[in-house]
């Protein structure tokens, strides 16, 4: 039995949401091996080589693997994929655009989401928009697993030395081109790693009201996320969805302002440890899951949220 | 251009939904079910690509029991050409359904094949990857902006990062998100006549494919309750509770 884990990097760093799939896989088996495919990655290999629990890595170095497209990696990972019992990733745009292509070539019926390891067979993952939990167990030879990152910490990046392999690459697929990504950079903590994440809704109003969201996020160092009626009003861009199908977040702090709780929205935050609401109707589903509730119109609430914090002393980081 | 579209029925997005008592599923009698909402945008994509001159016939499949059928219709009602419906009873798997979708896209031979990313059901995310798989055709998942050319498609995809785009070469699979369009609802008149337009009946066993479940569906529980939270009187209170009683600022 062993783990075959797919890395997802930049070419440079690795996802740090690699490090939470490596522990969920150490839950499955002890002997994690990693596959790197990527060009001239070679920062990328050590640092997985130092990550606690690795036991060995899988280097694929090729030009055409400069870009991540799963038509391209898929052949790779199924030509490495002998000998193992699990192939496993994140349930991210990633892991979830990867990891159906390569079950399908397996027949295996893949368990999409994993949120707890309960044996090397079966595992909890919610459905219906986290709204029922189902444990589920895979019967196929080789399991392959998506793991939803935010349920699991992240493994120790220090204390592994693990050897590195060279791998062979495959043929280029021919059909399918990368174009361009447009990465929105920000200086900002990511929304899916964020200690403390501050989401704006329709209430809102418009994407120059968000300036409000933003002096607050700033004040408490906080990631800026949104409701999916945000996103499609243009308010902000997509990466800052959180929901069903957007990004799921398990922040010690989520604010949610202006938002009304759509099951969709509850979906994706409603794990976080604490749950502040701000919305003027006392009625909206959002407070059902708030800790901590305010009534009142965002625009009054917002600045006073901002001088209330600017009178701290101190403000955790 | 030939588009096959793929829509399920699932319990409507609005629905809160209820577990048996019995542990063994979700309850789905006497509930309102509706097609899956990133399907919507599927179809809506390709009644979009035919109208623009692009597309010749749209053809919208489901699989499922026979109330499936009222997702065809309904396809059929904002524009589809005509409809299959692939009878198969219970929970049919992601890929179970992918090998469905293969032997009719054998059968067919659409140009290009339309779904939503994800039912919102199981929450799996897996059929268009997996047809593609079986096909060896491109994948564009996530698409929230396709772009036809001569023989291939530009589309726009919804990644963590932000927006990428990919060129695919047709034949392709396109999975569909939420932003790609605005899905028109039907017209009475359309509704109408969509119940003249040709609908063919077949089995998973006519097609040759084995739906057995592959996965053990062990139980399904309601996920723990949060504990009530309250209701504070103004911001200097919240500041004060998110301070000093929660730790967390």
């Amino acid at each position: 039995m062993s783990v075959l884990l797919i890395a997802e990097h930049n070419n440079k760093e690795l996802k740090p949401f690699t490090l939470n799939v490596i522990n969920a896989a150490k839950q499955i088996d002890e002997d994690i091996h990693v596959l790197l495919i990527g060009h001239n990655a070679d920062s990328v290999a050590k640092q997985i080589s130092e990550v606690s629990g690795v036991k060995k890595i899988i280097h694929v170095d090729n030009v055409i693997y400069e870009n991540y497209v799963a038509e391209n990696f898929v052949p790779v990972i199924l030509k490495n994929a002998e000998g193992y019992t699990h192939i496993v990733s994140a349930a991210n745009t990633f892991g979830k655009n990867l990891m159906p292509r390569v079950a399908a070539n397996l027949d295996t019926s893949q368990i999409s989401d994993i949120i707890k390891v309960i044996s090397n067979d079966t595992f909890l993952r919610p459905i219906y928009a986290g709204n029922a939990f189902a444990t589920v167990k895979s019967n196929d030879p080789k399991k392959c697993i998506t793991v939803r990152p935010t349920s699991f910490d992240p493994a120790p990046s220090t204390g592994g030395s693990a050897e590195i392999v060279k791998g062979e690459a495959s043929e280029e697929y021919s059909l399918t081109k990368f174009i361009k990504k447009e990465e929105i950079k920000s200086d900002r903590p990511e929304l899916g790693t964020a200690r403390i994440v501050i989401s704006g809704g329709r209430g809102l109003q418009s994407g120059d009201n968000f300036k409000l969201i933003t002096a607050v996020a700033d004040k408490l160092n906080a990631a800026i996320g949104a409701s999916r009626a945000a996103v499609d009003a243009g308010y902000i861009t997509n990466d800052h969805q959180v929901g069903q199908t957007g990004k799921v977040v398990v922040p010690d702090l989520y604010i949610a302002v202006g938002i009304s709780g759509a099951i969709q929205h509850l979906a994706g935050m409603k794990e976080s440890k604490v749950i502040v609401a701000i919305n003027k109707d006392g009625e909206a589903p959002i407070f059902s899951v708030a800790d901590y509730g305010l009534e009142a119109d965002l625009f009054e609430a917002l600045p006073q949220f901002l001088e209330e914090l600017n009178k701290l002393n101190t403000i955790q980081k | 251009m030939k588009i096959l579209v793929a829509v399920k029925r699932v319990i409507d997005y609005n629905v809160q939904i209820r577990v048996k008592d019995d542990n063994s599923g979700i309850v789905t009698e006497n509930v309102k079910m509706s097609t899956n909402p990133p399907d919507d945008n599927a179809i809506e994509e390709a009644v979009k690509i035919k109208e623009a001159g692009k597309a010749t016939e749209i053809v919208a499949i489901t699989i499922g029991d026979d109330k499936a059928q009222e997702t065809v219709r309904k396809a059929l009602a904002v524009g589809a050409d005509r409809g299959i419906h692939v009878k198969a009873e219970g929970i049919i798997e992601p890929l179970a359904v992918s090998k469905i979708l293969k032997a009719v896209v054998e059968k067919e031979k659409p140009d290009l094949v339309f779904m939503g990313k994800q039912a919102i059901d199981d929450d799996c995310n897996q059929t268009g990857q997996m047809l593609a798989a079986l096909l060896n055709w491109p994948q564009a998942t996530f698409a929230s902006k396709i772009e036809i050319k001569d023989k291939s498609l530009e589309v726009t995809r919804e990644v963590d990062e932000g927006l990428e785009t990919i060129e695919v070469n047709v034949p392709a699979i396109v999975t569909c998100d939420l932003r790609l369009n605005e899905p028109r609802y039907a017209s009475l008149p359309n509704i109408m006549k969509a119940k003249k337009k040709p609908l063919d009946q077949m089995s998973a066993t006519d097609l040759g494919i084995d739906t057995k479940p592959r996965i053990e569906q062990i139980k399904v529980e309601e996920p723990p309750k949060r504990k009530a939270g309250i209701k504070v009187a103004n911001v200097a209170e919240l500041v004060n509770k998110l301070k000093n009683e929660a730790k967390v600022i």
